[in-house]
């Protein structure tokens, strides 16, 4: 078959920001479907707790005080993790790399506070479906606050080397500060479930 | 043209790497099969990322599973075929029903959809790879490996046993036995990754990577249906991962979802199971009907009538098929108002796939229809799916559902839908694009007869099994009595499943001989229109020397000696083009990832990893280090030319 060629795309660009990347695209799918398990196990916590005489079963509320903690820490952290996904997008290499770091900082304090945080759900997993779905709620949000702080550790490694000063790393940057979006906005969601649902 | 080439020319030396602009035919294609080759050997064959070697692997596994889910159904036959039949015991027929259940819908079924769009979708779109080209490799490795491990616990009398939904309690901690449903289970997380994973690729693929000019309403229907099937598993297919995790957990660590004792309760796993299971029968027929879109046309010569009418149907049956699942929960005592709300639903599904069966019949009508094995098949999807169809709206009556749940009525109607209307017109699909994956024709002859084998054989088996169901023979018992009166049928029933089963045989002969005595394809065979055929059979790794430019619906129709191409892509690296979502305007020049031993090592640590944890909690926690370092060292930059840039 003969060929025309009709469009010169020589000078186009070898990578973009937002919707013109098709990783963002990837990371908005990998939301959409994780975002889908988490609102299935939110609609088993309240399809249990209606079938469930008194809820919680046999247990306390949960203790408000860690999973407020890292919501808190989780909230402020939007602003350093806009700023670095501005910044990448401003192609600043300085700024991004220091961002990088204190988002890798940022990203492990959660993590911490999290392990005084299980306790403070006052029940075991394997004491009634109460004690199980909120582990799993729990568990569920800790494996994607996991996710993304090993990914912010390895881009934030990254950077610091050869073959960080490249565009496109950049662009990974902006899709990693995305991502995070999604793990700060399903905790905010999760806390209200676990901490306040039991109140009401 | 000749302005384009000479301001490229005068701009060349400030480019970097080799671009395709005014290279002569040979140095591209050299640079092309360079930058984009499988290395030959063990380690090209297992570090491969190419959409078409993957797809080939895909769609020939799916097979082999196939072939096994097909022979567990004829063990099944045997024992049927006679009343009181002590042939095989019902622990064993318990597991063979499973296994042919869980093995045709998650192993088979589904994979083999997702393993044409794999193939098919870069080709149809005009790109050289999918989007995330190692993401492909690894759902493939994560896929096989699930499969296999179901399999050997099979072997070894730990074949799944609670039926292909694995229902509570029969699948919880106090009834399951051993560590049969847990298999069961690991296997749903292995294949739902692996979904998951080909449904990101597609969509991104779709979205961004179409050639120029390929706006929304020229996509080819085929590629409608994979996009908006991948939009069906991202939303479906979290729901069958998170009841499985739930059972394996109640199992492994004492959870109590499912234990009604302690606040649990077992009608939450049915509701979580059919959130995904109805949905998942349409992600096996909408790419179905994409098949049936892209064949008639060619065959009856004239594009297809309502293609606005047909892509909306889709969208409509991809947001309906999640309001139907409660349809298969009638039986369990829920309230009325909910039932009736979901006949409502289960009904109007019929209307979006009556409009596309409308269009089909139109697009016939108007055309002049060549009666090859493809069309064959096609026509036979029509009728068989039709039958399916009404027996749908009859089980989405709650009455009517009542009297016939757990009976041969529904094995029938399922069937009639399933083999019908997926199964026909995905043979239909290999006898049509064989052609362009191996660069020879099947052989027509024997594609007629395997038609009608298959054709007959299937409706002689399946449309004895309403009526045997109406008269209240249960599914999914290994025998009954000889007083039942069903005796005779069940005989007619098992020596029909032998035509079916000589049938599928012809199939397989089929592609085996024409593999390597075929008569040589060419280009485009059957004279079609969609991009696919526009490159040589079988394709080069690259797919096309130059990536096309579509001006119109049926590209190949509105231009068959000419094919209008871009220019100024790079060709000593990867490189693909990158467009907006809506109308195809190219955006980016995109690096391509090569090939890459990761996505293996990857999916041995996860598959590890999910397989141990049948064992222990534990594997979780020491997986994570092997799925860490696996992960880093995929996507740990390795010096790619277009890092130049």
């Amino acid at each position: 078959m003969k060929q025309r060629p009709v469009v010169d795309v020589s000078h186009l660009p070898t990578y973009g920001f937002g919707a013109a990347s098709p990783m963002w695209w990837g990371t908005l799918a990998f939301i959409a479907l994780e975002a889908t398990g988490f609102a299935l196990a939110i609609g088993t916590y309240f399809y249990l707790a209606v079938l469930a005489p008194h809820w919680p079963i046999a247990a306390p509320a949960p203790d408000l005080a860690p999973g407020t903690a890292i919501l808190i820490i989780l909230l402020a952290s939007l602003v350093p993790n806009h700023l670095v996904d501005r910044w990448a997008k401003q192609q600043d290499f300085h700024k991004v790399r220091a961002g990088m770091v204190f988002m890798t900082i940022v990203g492990i304090l959660p993590l911490i506070v999290r392990i005084w945080e299980f306790p403070a759900l006052r029940i075991s997993w394997d004491q009634n479906a109460y004690g199980s779905i909120v582990w799993f709620l729990l568990a569920l949000h800790t494996s994607h606050l996991l996710t993304d702080v090993g990914d912010t550790i390895v881009l934030a490694v990254l950077m610091f080397t050869q073959k960080g000063k490249v565009g496109r790393r950049l662009s990974d940057v902006s899709d990693n500060a995305f991502y995070w979006d999604f793990v700060v906005a399903s905790w905010a969601v999760l806390y209200l479930v676990m901490y306040w649902a039991p109140r009401m | 043209m000749s302005s384009i080439r000479q301001k490229n020319a005068d701009r060349i030396e400030e480019l970097k790497g080799v671009r395709d602009t005014g290279l002569d035919e040979a140095r591209l294609v050299a640079f092309l099969a360079h930058a984009w080759q499988t290395p030959k050997g063990l380690y090209g064959w297992l570090a491969t990322v190419d959409h078409k070697v993957i797809g080939r692997r895909y769609v020939v596994t799916a097979f082999l599973f196939l072939i096994l889910a097909g022979l567990s159904a004829l063990v099944m036959r045997f024992q049927l075929a006679a009343p009181e039949a002590g042939r095989i015991s019902p622990d064993f027929y318990d597991q063979l029903f499973t296994m042919h259940g869980t093995t045709m819908m998650f192993l088979f079924a589904v994979p083999v959809m997702e393993a044409f769009a794999v193939y098919l979708v870069p080709l149809m779109i005009g790109t050289r790879n999918v989007a995330f080209p190692r993401l492909n490799a690894f759902s493939y490795w994560i896929y096989v490996s699930g499969g296999i491990m179901i399999w050997i616990a099979f072997a070894f009398n730990t074949g799944a046993d609670a039926g292909w939904f694995s229902y509570v309690p029969l699948a919880g901690q106090f009834y399951g036995i051993g560590k049969r449903p847990d298999f069961w289970a690991q296997m749903v997380t292995y294949t739902e990754v692996s979904a998951l994973a080909v449904a990101v690729e597609i969509i991104a693929t779709v979205l961004k990577q179409r050639a120029p000019g390929m706006t929304l309403d020229r996509i080819p229907l085929y590629v409608w249906s994979v996009l908006i099937t991948a939009f069906v598993i991202l939303f479906a297919m979290p729901a069958v991962m998170v009841s499985s995790t739930m059972l394996i957990l109640d199992r492994l660590v004492g959870t109590k979802f499912f234990d009604q004792a302690a606040g649990g309760d077992a009608l939450l796993w049915q509701h979580l199971f059919w959130f995904f299971g109805h949905p998942e029968v349409y992600i096996i027929f909408i790419p179905a009907t994409g098949f049936v879109s892209a064949i008639l046309p060619t065959f009856v010569r004239r594009p297809v009538f309502g293609y606005l009418g047909i892509v909306l149907s889709l969208i409509a049956i991809g947001f309906l098929s999640f309001g139907l699942w409660v349809h298969h929960m009638f039986a369990t005592g829920l309230p009325q108002l909910g039932e009736s709300f979901f006949t409502a639903s289960s009904m109007m599904i019929a209307i979006p796939s009556g409009i596309q069966v409308f269009c089909w019949i139109a697009t016939i009508w108007g055309g002049r229809p060549i009666f090859a094995t493809p069309l064959l098949f096609v026509l036979g999807f029509i009728f068989t799916f039709v039958i399916g169809g009404l027996t749908g709206v009859m089980v989405a009556s709650v009455p009517i559902d009542l009297q016939v749940h757990d009976t041969y009525f529904v094995v029938a109607h399922f069937h009639y839908v399933l083999v019908g209307g997926a199964v026909f017109p995905l043979l239909g699909a290999v006898y049509y694009w064989f052609p362009k994956a191996t660069g020879r024709m099947l052989s027509e002859r024997l594609g007629h007869l395997n038609f009608w084998f298959v054709f007959l054989g299937f409706n002689l088996t399946f449309f004895p099994m309403h009526i045997l169901g109406l008269q209240g023979m249960p599914r999914r018992v290994y025998t009954y009595p000889l007083e039942s009166g069903w005796g005779s049928a069940n005989l007619f029933i098992s020596l029909s499943s032998l035509v079916l089963f000589v049938g599928f045989a012809l199939f397989f002969l089929n592609m085996l001989l024409s593999f390597r005595n075929g008569l040589p394809a060419g280009d485009n065979p059957w004279g079609a229109s969609t991009l696919e055929w526009a490159t040589t059979s079988p394709p080069p790794s690259y797919n096309f020397p130059r990536l096309p430019v579509v001006t119109h619906r049926e590209p190949l129709w509105a231009e068959p000696d000419t094919l209008a191409v871009i220019e100024g892509l790079r060709v000593d690296a990867r490189e693909v083009l990158g467009g907006m979502v809506a109308d195809a305007v190219p955006q980016l020049r995109l690096p391509s990832a090569d090939n890459s031993i990761w996505p293996l090592l990857s999916a041995t640590a996860v598959g590890g990893t999910f397989f141990a944890s049948i064992y222990t909690p534990w594997a979780v926690v020491w997986g994570a280090i092997p799925i860490s370092i696996g992960f880093i060292c995929w996507f740990w930059p390795k010096g790619e030319p277009e890092d130049e840039e």
